[in-house]
């Protein structure tokens, strides 16, 4: 099956290309050379005057595992607002800001979205976390493994185990846990917790193992990196949501030591102190280190307004902030000597000045950080929003005019502890695509995806220009994925199964010695059944298992 | 019965309980030439029996009269065809099993429900309600210091209980597993032998009548949280006792509260359960205290995640408008086959031949287990691989964090739920 895309504008980062009119021709899911006169194109499509990127990549969203299905568990009353019909493609579904997985696929397929990644991935729960986005169809998925507050790392830490043997473990969690990523969150808080402490700073110490998350920080941004893996250490910080913590956030762009290191939802972490209500936007700050330090990148983490649920491991902030749960529960865990969770329904308000001020702190960050190739488009669905609202922050981001209107519409304390309306800046189609396609694929690693060069795998999003970005983004003409048409006019035609992207770097296999001593003394379950197969992934006919290519392990420093 | 020669002698490793909340997956089977299985190391009779279970010949029925796989789904499919409102019960099976049920739910609007759906229900509410705090199994195996169990001996349900996460010999972060405090709330002449150290100390009681236990969490809840309470006994539970109680939990670095569903079988259970989570949040003020649902037998905890991740809602929901819909009282089983507002079920059980479905007019199919055996032969009977015997698949634990994958010990020629319910969902959509 030749496919041939015709004469639409084309916008892919990844080979300087900016809005130049150009054809595309797909064979067999993959983007191909222009194939010689003799051979038949068998399907043609006229994409004159239309607008063509990759399909996008969401390197940030909470769409599998056990504390998103905690989430659905708990919004029947969201849930009923949001029926999902049975339709003649699609099978019926439900929900808005925790919306079951047939319907996550859907939707995201349908605003031009062909890869979404969980960053939330805990090692014990990763079976369940990849079933749930098995069952999430067309577009491609992984998931970065949460470590950093596991007793088995921070025994080897309080241990003074060397680097060789933090890498194996983390490369071992790779393999285990069928991830493409490391992700850590309050580095070490989560476990501190359990032995009630209540805060931890970059410098305090765990009371039990005398660790503290600079440690942890530096640990596993150097793992990661001598491990050769493409996606950098992603951290979720220590003192998310307190006021102040734009000084933690500083403090630990510095305290990697130059390694790479990406920041996730940076605007729930770029808080001030100033003001009456001690209450105040540290987005300056924040963009301004962002801009110097290279080896930095972050997600913005915009929070959008209206109901929605937060859902995080970090579950030393989500005790903390279970108070302001609307409507008021909240569902708190301790998990399996790994990780913890918290969730916890949250209704953001534009009349709400700390909600009105999170709303503005996140587009100055957009909008102050230089480097679109290192700041990237997320709501931390659906912590700040769910990823059904991108359309809507695209055009906050792109069109000034729109943006200042809805900054009018604020508590007005909060309007006045905002710089919002001096910024000029407007996103370009061009940077938008670098946001959520080639800077986003290069950044998780996805070496075929995110561009639309020969070989590149056929996620293609068609749409019709329109000054009304918002309108634009929400409903694209075409969505080919893996070369097949999926959606048309922003629906559903056909359903396939993405495949999941995962890492497999190269390890000394005798870690699992100790490994399997410690899982028979402590935990509850064989450590051979906390290993997920590539298998279990793939029964069922859902998908396959992708590894992408770690560059190798690079020279151990010590 | 033979073998394929897949399946030599021999013995298998780290298997995992399939249908018992706690799944401990410990277990070392060996297996015959012919796939007779034993249990080699736990003394567990329950496990025993599932493994150990002769194996029994056993083909599709219809109208207990034997009949081939394809006229007995044909006969499904003929009833599904013309029912205005199946129901889809039981389900006790695997996520891969569920996968299916969600599947054929949807293309026939069907609604679900599970067969422990009485118990679950009362914790799923209190999570849709409130939310709780609560802990998970080999966080209780490292940190408890002071259990309290409410209303139940805990080991008629999970018979490993104390053996695998309270009197584990070593732990991370006690020193001596042996020093740990159980104390039994509530509940008749049960059975606290469990709650016995290895060194021969006895577990506190306080019992209560089953129905009294509310009176008794509210007034230990009042206490704890500095309430003026004057009485001095409830439910002949002396107020002192509980105030030492209170103490002992203030006291405590890292409590456990644990129940069970079941054994708190009395109208509006959930307001108790709720009560608890309440004495939860307290301790958490100033201490650390967690929760300890204990449920997860005959794979409800995977039915109500699987519907949950696929629907958007636990079971007692439908399909039957056309999307998921869902009222965990209006779609409850034995009130809509009473009420005639079903007009087919389909009775899922991989896992015990005795859950048989609930007796009524309504014309019944049953996929399950090969051993079933039934006084009032079913419409049709379809035996299934059993998920974690004769099928691999994978099961949620009671706590819902872990998911374990289920081994495939022996061959069999019986199709998988998935089989079957994925040829009776193709025939209806070909109709
Ligand atoms: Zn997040």
């Amino acid at each position: 099956m030749l496919i041939k895309l015709t004469g639409g504008r084309i916008y892919d980062p990844a080979h300087n290309i900016d809005g130049r009119v150009m054809d595309i021709y797909v064979r067999d899911g993959r983007i191909v050379e222009r194939p010689g006169d003799a051979e038949t194109i068998d399907q043609e499509y006229d994409l004159r005057g239309k607008v063509v990127m990759a399909g996008a990549i969401d390197m940030h969203t909470h769409i599998g595992g056990g504390k998103v299905n905690i989430a659905r568990l708990m919004l029947p009353e969201d849930h009923r607002a949001s029926p999902a019909v049975h339709t003649d493609a699609c099978r019926a579904g439900c929900g808005h800001a925790a919306p079951s997985t047939l319907t996550t696929g859907y939707r995201y397929a349908e605003m031009g979205y062909t890869a979404g990644f969980e960053p939330a991935l805990s090692p014990v729960n990763a079976r369940q976390s990849h079933l749930e986005m098995c069952d999430t169809p067309i577009i491609d998925k992984g998931g970065y493994a949460m470590i950093g507050s596991d007793d088995y790392f921070l025994r080897m830490l309080a241990a003074k185990q060397d680097q060789n043997a933090i890498n194996d473990y983390v490369a071992w969690i790779l393999h285990a846990s069928q991830a493409i990523g490391i992700k850590v969150v309050n580095p070490g808080g989560i476990n501190a917790f359990k032995f009630n402490q209540r805060a931890l700073n970059l410098d305090e110490e765990n009371i039990h193992y005398k660790v503290t998350p600079r440690e942890v920080l530096q640990s596993l941004t150097r793992a990661v990196y001598e491990l050769g893996i493409a996606h950098p250490l992603h951290v979720h910080g220590n003192n998310l949501g307190v006021p102040g913590n734009v000084e933690t956030t500083l403090k630990t762009m510095g305290a990697v030591e130059g390694y790479p290191v990406h920041l996730t939802h940076i605007q729930f972490h770029s808080y001030g102190t100033e003001g009456d209500r001690k209450f105040s936007s540290g987005a300056a700050a924040v963009a301004e280190a962002l801009n110097k330090h290279k080896n930095v990148s972050a997600d913005v983490g915009q929070i959008l307004f209206g109901q929605t649920v937060t859902a995080s491991g970090d579950n030393m902030r989500q005790y903390a902030n279970s108070g302001h749960g609307s409507p008021r529960k909240s569902v708190l865990m301790d998990i399996e000597c790994d990780s913890g969770c918290g969730v916890v329904p949250f209704k953001y308000k534009d009349q709400n000045f700390v909600n009105a001020l999170q709303w503005a702190i996140g587009l100055e960050i957009f909008l102050l950080t230089e480097d679109p190739w290192r700041i990237f488009l997320t709501t931390d669905h659906p912590n700040g929003a769910p990823f059904t609202s991108y359309p809507h922050l695209i055009r906050l981001l792109m069109d000034k005019g729109f943006r200042n209107d809805m900054f009018a519409k604020l508590n007005l304390d909060a309007q006045s502890m905002s710089t919002l309306t001096s910024i000029d800046r407007e996103y370009s189609l061009y940077e938008i695509a670098i946001m959520t396609r080639a800077g986003a694929a290069k950044l998780v690693g996805l070496h075929d995806r995110g561009h639309l060069g020969i070989g590149a795998g056929a996620d293609i999003t068609v749409y019709t220009d329109n000054a009304d970005r918002e309108a634009m983004f929400a409903k694209p003409d075409y969505v080919f994925k893996d070369g097949q048409l999926v959606v048309r006019n922003g629906e559903v035609v056909k359903v396939t199964w993405g495949s999941t992207h995962t890492v497999k770097p190269e390890f000394d296999r005798g870690i699992e010695k100790d490994l399997k001593k410690y899982f028979d003394t402590y935990h509850t379950m064989n450590m051979e059944n906390f290993k997920v197969s590539a298998a279990e992934l793939e029964d069922d006919g859902r998908g396959h298992v992708i590894v992408q290519e770690c560059k190798g392990r690079r020279e151990k420093t010590a | 019965m033979t073998q394929s020669t897949n399946f030599p002698a021999g013995s298998i490793e780290a298997v995992a309980f399939p249908c018992e909340g706690l799944l401990s997956d410990d277990l070392l089977i060996s297996r015959d030439a012919d796939g007779n299985l034993s249990l080699q190391n736990s003394s567990c009779s329950k496990a025993a029996a599932f493994f150990e279970r002769p194996r029994v010949a056993s083909s599709p029925k219809i109208a207990g009269q034997p009949a081939d796989l394809s006229s007995a789904i044909a006969k499904i499919t003929e009833l599904f065809g013309k029912s205005r409102h199946p129901l889809i019960s039981g389900l006790a099976t695997d996520v891969y099993g569920m996968r299916a049920v969600m599947n054929l739910a949807e293309t026939a609007g069907a609604t679900i429900d599970h067969m422990n759906s009485k118990s679950s229900m009362k914790n799923l509410l209190v999570m849709q309600n409130s939310g709780w705090y609560v802990t998970t199994l080999s966080e209780v195996k490292n940190r408890v210091d002071l259990l309290v169990v409410i209303g139940t001996d805990v080991v008629s349900y999970f018979p490993r209980f104390f053996e695998r996460v309270i009197w584990n010999k070593e732990a991370m972060f006690t020193e001596n597993t042996d020093a740990r405090e159980v104390v039994y709330l509530g509940g008749r002449d049960i059975n606290t032998e469990p709650g016995t150290s290895p060194s021969g100390r006895k577990p506190d009681v306080l019992p209560c009548d089953p129905d009294r236990i509310p009176e008794v969490l509210a007034a230990l809840r009042a206490i704890i949280s500095g309430k003026p309470f004057t009485a001095t006994e409830v439910a002949g539970v002396a107020t002192a006792d509980l105030e030492k109680l209170a103490e002992r939990l203030k006291a405590a670095k890292y409590s456990v509260i644990a129940w069970t569903g079941s054994a708190l079988d009395f109208p509006h259970a959930e307001l108790s359960i709720q009560t608890i989570t309440g004495i939860v949040e307290h301790l958490n003020k100033t201490t650390r205290s967690a929760g300890l649902p204990l449920s997860g037998n005959d794979g409800d905890v995977t039915a109500y995640n699987v519907s949950t991740w696929i629907s958007g809602y636990p079971f007692r929901s439908s399909y039957r408008r056309g999307y998921p819909d869902y009222d965990p009282y209006h779609y409850e089983t034995s009130s809509l086959l009473k009420e005639g507002e079903v007009d087919v079920l389909i009775w899922i059980n991989s896992f015990n031949p005795e859950r048989l479905p609930p007796a009524s007019k309504t014309p019944t199919v049953v996929i399950g287990h090969p051993a079933m055996q039934f006084e009032q032969p079913p419409e049709v009977f379809i035996p299934i691989a059993v998920p974690g015997l004769e099928a691999s698949g994978a099961q949620f634990r009671s706590d819902s964090s872990v998911t374990l994958p289920l081994k495939k010990l022996r061959a069999t020629e019986l199709p998988t739920l998935g089989d079957v319910l994925s040829a009776i969902e193709a025939a209806l959509k070909a109709a």
